[in-house]
Formats: C-alpha cells, sequence, structure tokens
C-alpha cells in the first residue's frame, strides 16, 4: 500500500513538472509584455519608443524562477524584486530591461558585470551579447550563480569570485559595463575599460528601491559624459512643466 | 503565602525602573536591528501592554487578588523572562520595512513584533496595577514609588548603556525584575524562606549567567554593516557602544574600502587605504589613512565638497559632523589655516583619536585640528569664534537617504533657524557649505536650497539670490550660502571647478539657462528650474504644486527628511511597476500604519474585553468618556511636544527623552499626591479647572519665550541646563498631574462602577496619542500639537462639571 502511494505521488509529480513549467512561461510572457507595456510609456530616455526587441525576447527566455530561492518561484514573474539571501535582491525585472535595454547592445558585444548576484541580470545579457564576464564579491553567491549559469547552459558568461573594483583587465576592453553593486564612485579602472564609444549602467538606490538610473557614455576622444535616468515618467510638478 | 499588610513600594519601585529601562533599551535595540524611527511604536507597544493589563486586571480582579502575591511575583518572573524572550522573538519575525511597499505580508509581520513588544509591558503593568489594586488606600505612596522607579530607569538605563554592551544591559534589566520579585518576598514577609533565595539565586543567574550566544542582536540581513561582512575577508576591527550610537570599525585585508562619495568621473586617483566605520550598522564612512603627506588625498579635490575651498583662500573651518575626520582631511589638502571639528559621539573621536590614532595620523591631534565633542547646533550657538567656511557635508548614508528610512526623524541641522544661527557664525564673505547625495525628481537639494533662501529672507537680505550657489554631480549636490554677495571673481571660480570637474552649474547668480545641465544630463535642468523658481514671486506656488514636500523645515517642523505629499502617493504607487516605487517614502505610510494598528490592538486588547464582560453595563456618562479620553490624549501630546522642544537645548534627542520623562513622571506624580490629599477641595471641581488654567497659561508662556530663552542659556554646563529644564517642566507637570486622579475620585463617587472603564479610555488614548503626536507634529508642528493639547485639557475641564453633575 505504501509503495503504490508513493508511486502516485511520484506519478502526480511528473505530471505536475511540465504543467508547472507551462504555467511559469505563461506568467513570464505575460510579465515580459506588462514590462514592454510600461517601457513604452516611459519610453523618452532610451531613445527609442520601444525596448529592444531582443531585450524582450531575452526576457521572454531567461526563466527568473530558477534565480530565485524556491520558495519565492511562485512571485518570480511578479514585476517587484525579490530577495535572494546574503540581504542581496533579484532587480525588479522592469529595471533589468531598462538596464539592459540603455546598454544598446549588438551581437557581438563583450559586456562586463559588476555584481552577479543571483546571475539572471547575466543570463539576460548572454542572450543579446557575445560574451559576459560577470564579478561577484559574495562567495556564497557568486559560486552559487556560476553553477547555476552553467547547469542552464549559459555557455558564453565567465563568472569569477572578488573584488569588481579593478574590473577584469584580461578581457578588457568593453563594449558596455553594468555596475549593480554598490559603489560610492565610479571606479577609475572600469571607465578604462571601456571601449570609447562604449556605454556603462550603474543603478543607483537600494536593493529594493532602485532610485535612478546612470547611464555613461565614453566618447570617442575617451571624455565621459553621464545622463541620470529617472525610470518612471514622473513630472514632480503638478500641471506639468 | 504571605501575611504582610504593607504594599511592597521597594519592589514596584525596582519592577518600574526595570519596565522603564527596558523602554529606552528596545529604542537602542531597534535602531541597531532596523532602523532608529521605530522609537514611537515602542512608546506605543508599553503604553498598550499597560492598558491591556488594566483591563485584565478589571476583568480578573476576583480571581487574582486573593492569589496577589502569587500573580505579583509571577508577573515579576514574566517580566523577567519576557524582556529578552521576546526581543530574541521578535528578531524571528521576517519583517523587513524596506519591502513594506511591494509585500502585503510585511504589515501582519509588523503587527506581530508590535504585539510581542507589548507582552512585557503588559507584565510590568500586571505587577504594578495588582498592587495599586490592592492596597487602594496607600495608592498615592505606591503611585509615588511606581514613578520613583520609572524616572531612576529611563535615566539608569543610559547609564548602563554606556557602561555595557546592549546584552548584558538585557540581562541586568531580566536581574532587575527578579530582583523586583525578592524584594516582594520580603516586603510581603513571603513564605517559605527557600522562595527568596530562590529568586535571589535567579538574579545571580540572569546576571551572570546567561549566556551571550542567546542574547545576541542580529541586525537586518538589508543593514550596510550585515551585508559588508559577508563579503570575505572582512572583520570587525573595533566595536564601541553608547547610548548615541552602536561604532563598528570594519577592515578588510584582501578588499579595501575605497569611499570617494560621487568623485568626478574625470578624476584618475583612487582612495589611500581605508577602514569602513558604521553607526548601527547604517553606512559606511571611511577612516582614510594619513601619514603627513596631502597627495593621496588628492581624491578629496575630486569631490562636490571641495567647492568652497576653490572660492575661498586657506580658510578657517568649522566642520560639523566630523565623524571619522574625512571632511577635516579635506580641508588640510586644500590649505585650511585651522580646523574646529565638531563630533557628537565621544566614541568616534576616541576612535580617531586614540584606537587607530596612527592610522588616521594623528589627524585629531593636530595643532590646527581641534576636536570638539559636542552637537553641531549647540557648539554654533554657544561659540564666539567666527569662521570663513562652515561644512556640513553627506552626515546620513546613501542607502539610509535613499530608502526614505530617515523620513520621520528629526533633524535641527537643516532648519531655517539653523542656517541663519550658521550664516550668524561667518566672518564677513565667510560661506556655509552643505553637500547632500542627489536625490531624482529634486528633493534635498530644492528643500535646502528653498531653507537657504528663507533663511537669507528672514535675515533681512534683499536679494538672496546674490548669495546662494549650487552646483552637481552625478550623486551628489553642494550648495554654498555665503553672507554676502558673491563677487564675478568668485562666480568664476565656481565656474571653473565644475567645469574642470564635469559638475553641473544648478544655480549661481545671474546664471543662464543654457549654462545647465551639460555634464551630467537630466531629462530637464529640474535643478536650476527649482532654483530659478524658489527664488522668483511664485516660490510659494511652486512650493505647493511641487509633488514632494519641499517647504523648509523649521525648528518647530524639524522634518527635513520628509518628502512625502498625500497628493503624489496615489500616482507614485499607480506606477510601481514603472519603477515609481523608490520615490514613495516609505517611513511615512509605515507611521500611519502603526497608527492604525495601535487604534486596533488598544480597541481589541483595552476596550472590546470590557465591552464584552459584565463591564458592558457601567458604561461611563459621556461626559466622563470625553474627559478621560480628552487628558490621556493632551497628557502624550504635551509630553511628545516638550520633549522635542528641549532636544535643541538639551543638545541630545536621547538626553531630552530622559531628562522631560523622568520630569514629567516625577512632577505628575507630585502633582497626583497633592490633589489626593486635598481631595475635599477638589470637590467641586476647581483644582481640575484651577490646573488645566494653569497648563493653559504656562504653555502659552513657554511657546512664546522657550526660543528665545534657551538661545540664552544654551552656553551654561549641561548640569544646569538639566536643572533649568525640570524646573521649566514642574510647574506643567504638577498640573497635568491632577486631572487624572481627581476625575478618578469624582467617578468613584458619582458612577463607581465605571472607574474600569476610565482606565480604559485613558489607556486607549495613550496609545493612540503617542503615535497620533508625531503624526501630527509632521503635518502641523510642534506648537500646533501643544495647543491641541491646551484645547483638550479645556475640553476635559467643560466635561468634568458634566460628569460630576451626572
Amino acid at each position: 500500500m505504501k509503495r503504490h502511494s508513493t508511486l502516485l505521488a511520484f506519478a502526480c509529480l511528473c505530471f505536475a513538472l511540465p504543467a508547472q513549467g507551462d504555467a511559469f512561461e505563461t506568467a513570464r510572457h505575460k510579465m515580459v509584455e506588462e514590462v514592454a507595456a510600461d517601457a513604452a510609456f516611459t519610453s523618452s530616455y532610451s531613445g527609442r519608443a520601444t525596448l529592444n526587441p531582443n531585450v524582450v525576447a531575452a526576457m521572454k527566455k531567461v526563466e527568473r524562477h530558477r534565480f530565485v530561492p524556491a520558495e519565492l518561484a511562485s512571485y518570480a514573474y511578479l514585476n517587484r524584486p525579490l530577495p535572494i539571501g546574503y540581504g542581496q535582491t533579484i532587480s525588479q525585472p522592469f529595471i533589468v530591461a531598462l538596464m539592459t535595454d540603455l546598454m544598446n547592445l549588438k551581437e557581438g558585444d563583450r559586456v562586463l558585470e559588476i555584481g552577479t548576484g543571483s546571475g539572471y541580470q547575466a543570463a539576460i545579457l548572454a542572450k543579446t551579447a557575445k560574451a559576459v564576464y560577470s564579478i561577484e564579491i559574495i562567495e556564497p553567491l557568486g559560486k552559487e550563480a556560476a553553477r547555476r549559469l552553467k547547469s542552464m547552459g549559459y555557455g558564453n558568461v565567465e563568472t569569477r569570485v572578488g573584488d569588481g573594483y579593478y574590473g577584469w583587465p584580461e578581457a578588457a576592453p568593453f563594449d558596455a559595463i553594468m555596475v549593480t553593486a554598490a559603489a560610492s564612485h565610479v571606479p577609475p579602472p572600469l571607465i578604462k575599460q571601456l571601449k570609447p564609444g562604449g556605454r556603462m549602467v550603474i543603478p543607483l538606490g537600494t536593493h529594493f528601491l532602485t532610485q535612478y538610473l546612470m547611464l555613461l557614455e565614453k566618447q570617442v576622444d575617451g571624455t565621459v559624459t553621464s545622463r541620470q535616468i529617472l525610470p518612471v515618467r514622473f513630472v514632480p510638478l503638478t500641471g506639468g512643466h | 503565602m504571605a501575611t504582610a499588610t504593607r504594599p511592597p513600594v521597594f519592589a514596584i519601585a525596582l519592577l518600574s525602573a526595570s519596565v522603564l529601562a527596558y523602554e529606552v533599551l528596545l529604542t537602542r535595540l531597534f535602531s541597531i536591528v532596523l532602523w532608529h524611527h521605530f522609537a514611537y511604536m515602542i512608546i506605543s507597544a508599553a503604553l498598550l501592554g499597560y492598558g491591556a493589563s488594566g483591563t485584565a486586571l478589571t476583568l480578573l480582579k476576583e480571581k487574582l487578588e486573593p492569589r496577589f502575591a502569587r500573580v505579583y511575583l509571577t508577573a515579576a518572573l514574566g517580566l523577567a523572562i519576557l524582556m529578552p524572550a521576546t526581543f530574541l522573538l521578535a528578531q524571528q519575525v521576517p519583517f523587513n520595512p524596506l519591502e513594506l511597499l511591494w509585500d502585503k505580508t510585511q504589515l501582519p509581520k509588523l503587527f506581530a513584533v508590535y504585539l510581542l513588544m507589548m507582552l512585557p509591558f503588559f507584565c510590568g503593568g500586571l505587577g504594578i496595577g495588582l498592587v495599586l489594586s490592592r492596597f487602594g488606600k496607600e495608592a498615592g505612596r505606591i503611585y509615588a514609588f511606581d514613578i520613583l522607579g520609572a524616572g531612576i530607569g529611563s535615566l539608569g538605563a543610559i547609564g548602563l548603556l554606556f557602561l555595557l554592551p546592549l546584552h548584558q544591559v538585557l540581562s541586568a534589566l531580566a536581574a532587575l525584575a527578579l530582583l523586583a520579585a525578592s524584594v516582594a518576598v520580603i516586603e510581603l514577609e513571603m513564605q517559605p524562606r527557600w522562595l527568596l533565595e530562590a529568586f535571589l539565586g535567579l538574579v545571580v543567574l540572569a546576571a551572570l549567567a546567561l549566556p551571550a550566544a542567546w542574547l545576541q542582536v542580529h541586525p537586518s540581513v538589508y543593514k550596510d554593516l550585515s551585508q559588508t561582512l559577508n563579503i570575505v575577508g572582512m572583520r570587525v576591527a573595533e566595536e564601541r557602544s553608547s547610548p548615541l550610537g552602536k561604532i563598528t570599525v570594519v577592515e578588510s585585508a584582501r578588499i579595501p574600502f575605497r569611499h570617494a562619495p560621487g568623485m568626478s568621473l574625470n578624476a584618475t586617483s583612487e582612495p589611500p587605504p581605508q577602514l569602513g566605520v558604521f553607526v548601527d550598522g547604517d553606512g559606511p564612512v571611511a577612516l582614510t589613512r594619513f601619514d603627513g603627506q596631502l597627495a593621496p588625498l588628492s581624491y578629496l579635490g575630486d569631490l562636490t565638497s571641495a567647492l568652497p575651498f576653490h572660492v575661498l583662500e586657506r580658510p578657517r573651518v568649522l566642520v560639523l559632523g566630523a565623524g571619522t575626520g574625512n571632511d577635516v582631511l579635506q580641508s588640510l589638502y586644500h590649505g585650511a589655516t585651522a580646523i574646529d571639528a565638531v563630533e557628537l559621539d565621544p566614541n568616534m573621536i576616541a576612535l580617531v583619536q586614540k584606537r587607530f590614532h596612527d592610522f588616521a595620523g594623528g589627524l585629531y591631534s593636530r595643532p590646527d585640528v581641534h576636536v570638539h565633542a559636542a552637537e553641531a547646533r549647540a557648539f554654533v550657538n554657544t561659540s564666539r569664534e567666527r569662521y570663513d567656511l562652515i561644512q556640513v557635508a553627506l552626515l546620513d548614508s546613501f542607502g539610509t537617504a535613499s530608502a526614505g528610512l530617515y523620513g520621520l526623524s528629526e533633524s535641527y541641522l537643516y532648519t531655517v533657524e539653523a542656517f541663519q544661527s550658521y550664516l550668524g557664525s561667518l566672518n564677513r564673505g565667510g560661506m556655509l557649505a552643505v553637500t547632500r547625495w542627489l536625490s531624482l525628481p529634486p528633493r534635498d537639494s530644492l528643500k535646502l536650497f528653498a531653507t537657504a533662501v528663507r533663511a537669507l529672507e528672514q535675515s533681512g537680505v534683499a536679494n538672496p539670490g546674490a548669495r546662494l550657489a549650487m552646483i552637481r554631480g552625478w550623486k551628489t549636490v553642494t550648495l554654498l550660502v555665503k553672507n554676502s554677495d558673491f563677487t564675478a571673481t568668485e562666480i568664476a571660480a565656481i565656474k571653473a571647478f565644475s567645469r574642470t570637474r564635469s559638475f553641473d552649474l544648478a544655480y549661481y547668480p545671474g546664471m543662464r539657462a543654457d549654462e545647465a545641465n551639460r555634464y551630467n544630463l537630466l531629462e530637464r535642468p529640474e535643478l536650476f528650474e527649482g532654483a530659478m523658481a524658489l527664488l522668483g514671486p511664485g516660490s510659494e506656488d511652486f512650493i505647493a504644486r511641487y509633488k514632494f514636500y519641499i517647504e523648509p523645515a523649521t525648528d518647530d517642523r524639524p522634518y527635513f527628511f520628509r518628502f512625502f505629499k498625500w497628493s503624489a502617493a496615489a500616482e507614485l504607487f499607480s506606477l510601481r511597476g514603472q519603477g515609481g516605487m523608490p520615490l514613495l517614502d516609505w517611513s511615512y505610510p509605515l507611521l500611519v500604519a502603526t497608527l492604525a494598528q495601535a487604534v486596533g490592538a488598544s480597541v481589541l486588547l483595552i476596550l472590546a474585553p470590557l465591552a464584552l464582560s459584565r463591564c458592558r453595563r457601567t458604561l461611563p456618562p459621556w461626559p466622563a468618556a470625553v474627559y478621560f479620553l480628552a487628558i490621556g490624549l493632551a497628557f502624550m501630546f504635551m509630553e511628545i511636544a516638550f520633549i522635542q522642544k528641549f532636544i535643541l537645548f538639551l543638545s541630545h534627542p536621547l538626553y531630552a527623552v530622559a531628562v522631560v520623562l523622568c520630569a514629567f513622571l516625577m512632577f505628575a506624580a507630585l502633582g497626583s499626591w497633592l490633589s489626593g490629599r486635598r481631595q475635599g477641595v477638589g470637590e467641586k471641581g476647581g483644582w481640575v479647572h484651577r490646573a488645566v488654567l494653569i497648563i493653559a497659561a504656562v504653555a502659552m508662556l513657554y511657546l512664546a519665550i522657550l526660543p528665545a530663552l534657551f538661545q540664552a542659556l544654551i552656553h551654561l554646563p549641561d548640569a544646569a541646563k538639566i536643572a533649568i529644564s525640570v524646573g521649566l517642566i514642574a510647574p506643567l507637570a504638577v498640573c497635568m498631574g491632577i486631572p487624572f486622579p481627581t476625575g478618578m475620585t469624582r467617578l468613584s463617587r458619582t458612577a463607581q462602577d465605571s472607574i474600569p472603564w476610565a482606565w480604559a479610555i485613558n489607556g486607549f488614548a495613550s496609545v493612540v496619542g503617542a503615535v497620533l503626536a508625531t503624526l501630527l507634529a509632521i503635518h502641523l508642528g510642534f506648537a500646533v500639537v501643544i495647543l491641541l493639547a491646551v484645547l483638550m485639557y479645556s475640553l476635559a475641564s467643560a466635561a468634568f462639571r458634566g460628569f460630576s453633575r451626572t
């Protein structure tokens, strides 16, 4: 009897898994469409009316529920940040989409990421660029993300645990750099490792609350300009400007 | 078990002392575990525990009184166990304020923390209430010892926090509660004899044998320090704790700290080796290695806060909030002739001056650097020195500032009066420089600018715009306020400084719109437009129409960090999917949630049990209900408003809380005692009416004269200021102690059965009043809170007439 019930439970589990997978996929597509619609509403900053189709496609493919702790998987396709342990978070999907879009990546681009976290952002970047180099300062997080990305088949992501301040000189220069780790200033070595014409994106704020994004562009002559970008379309004066 | 016929007054004093000391300790513990503005919630939880114990006592009186001694001991034992236990349990509740706006389950978690915090106070209240009820005829004496204990407890807690680490204070208070039980065994002459020995044994056990590991404080994983310690190689090099804060110094041989807040994108230098310094787990600020050579400090010239040094030549500098000394280093780097550095926490000074003396290169012992352990405003008000530059730079960490964590905390550093006071301490041609983190859409920057404009206008400056300049980097904003007009040379220096570092000009006298927004591009030049609007004729309209609260803070409403406006809340909440959530200042909705839970919990635990018991038939006459509600609210309003009013005078919130609370308790008790002795006189309510008249007169007088009086006396030594504070509070508190017992006496003669209701209604008002006072102060200012208290006392006075006749 006991063996029967075990078998029955196993069978149910086997049937349930694909069903849950489908549910996740449906939820993911729905979330990405919402994010894309929200991004169109706040479009002016990235210079185009809609999100880059590559970014949308990547967001639809990358399984966010596999990057969050198992007990939070059912929340994975809500457009909100989630805790991933060690006081770190996986960013709000809307912010991930916007940051990736701002990097303006092309197929052959090489990208450096400082702050691997769960590895979700690296996975999105991997779908939109040629090679991704990602550094995480918190060892257990970095190791877990590396294992996860490898097991999920992201062969074009290289990870490393350590200090991101000096970037990844062996792989430099980069077409784009994303700094998701908190920094009081932009490390000069990172600016050096950015190609002329390259872009760097830095979210500012705390883990659950991204206040604004900074887009840093290195001109062909080596000079640097920055844009402070509020993710939300919000006019601070009633009646508008 | 007990044979004594006298109340255990010493035991009551000890019990009361441990309860009040625990309340003070909890505010420290919560500052470290979460963030510091949970203080008002702790006051509310404490009062809720007291109120609920009153209701329990009323309902179970017949069962509890015959077992009086046993119940008292159980309550004391319960207090001893629950003080550490509930705090440890509360730490297990996964409440994360940062997720409050994302996650619906956070509110119930907050409520669970609130209820847990209430439990020890329930036990304390039960023990004290039981003695009052059992020895009713000696209520005056018991009450006096209760209050005496409370006063000693609230002051003693501060002493203990200087002497012991936090977990030891917690075990000391558990031991104190057990001592209260032991003393009761003696006072009540309880048998058997081994009972005393057993309790004394427990005292020793609690004081000495509670394992430190059980009582460890576990800060939220989202605090800066917790996150830093997750990094391999980080280790705590030093910890210092006092009531002013817990300082943690962190070092790492592998991954150094590199703190250069908002450094120019053009800079190529790196900071020298640094240690990370955290206060209550927030930060870090850097303790920078200094070997006497200025070259490694060049990064300090690439911060927006370096601007004034390019306008002034070799200035004499006053650094407010000097902390670990980075602004002092910046001044030295730029050739300041002499530097006065003011830091509130002596522990911080000692770290730089002694423990890390060599690392810091003897920074605080140099002949050209004078360090003062003082509160910034008090120092400026009392110092006769004059400076070329007053530097106030980045006193809070970026994380806490950007997460809206300071929304509810008072700051007397950034008020209109503060700016006037700084400007008054400058030499001719001197300037105030304030640097803050950049927030977008602009909040801090425009509020600072508006504050400076208001301060200059109120000082009689006809053209404030001629004395202001503001620049911004990608992460920080620096405002200069000069005490004379900027010259063309100075403006050229500001422009050159900004241009070479790719900082943007936000405002200078005569600036053109096309000069703004060149390097760090915003969608619109919002700082420039805001600054121009604030200087123009429509500034009031601009402030009113701006979706964040940028009305300048004043000493009466010292909430610089409040940017929340109800009118924008719904819009921002609806934009949460598009990243609008971070613009909501969550600490304000949290206060409203706390008020809602205070009302809910006190209805549930104080009023509802009575309404469902046989007491429902003994509802008090409505004037009596109004009376006890009004005096409950009025007392809390007055107490909380006066704590705030005395912060500036006594130079620190913690001292203000201890001194003002202690004075209020002591003198209110005296008033109660006096009214008890003169019951005959009070029969016609004359005492209440007279007391209310005096309260109204004294409160109005204080509203009018306190600011000037404080200004005139602030230079006196601390002991004198404390004595003056107590003297000022005494007449008010004595009168405020009269209405409650007089009302009770009156009710006992006219509607004896409704006394439990009077207790309960008054308890309810106190719980709600503690939170409501803060909310009202944020919107209307402390003066209005005091006026409302006076109004409520007047209402009570009128109601007293009503229920005297019933």
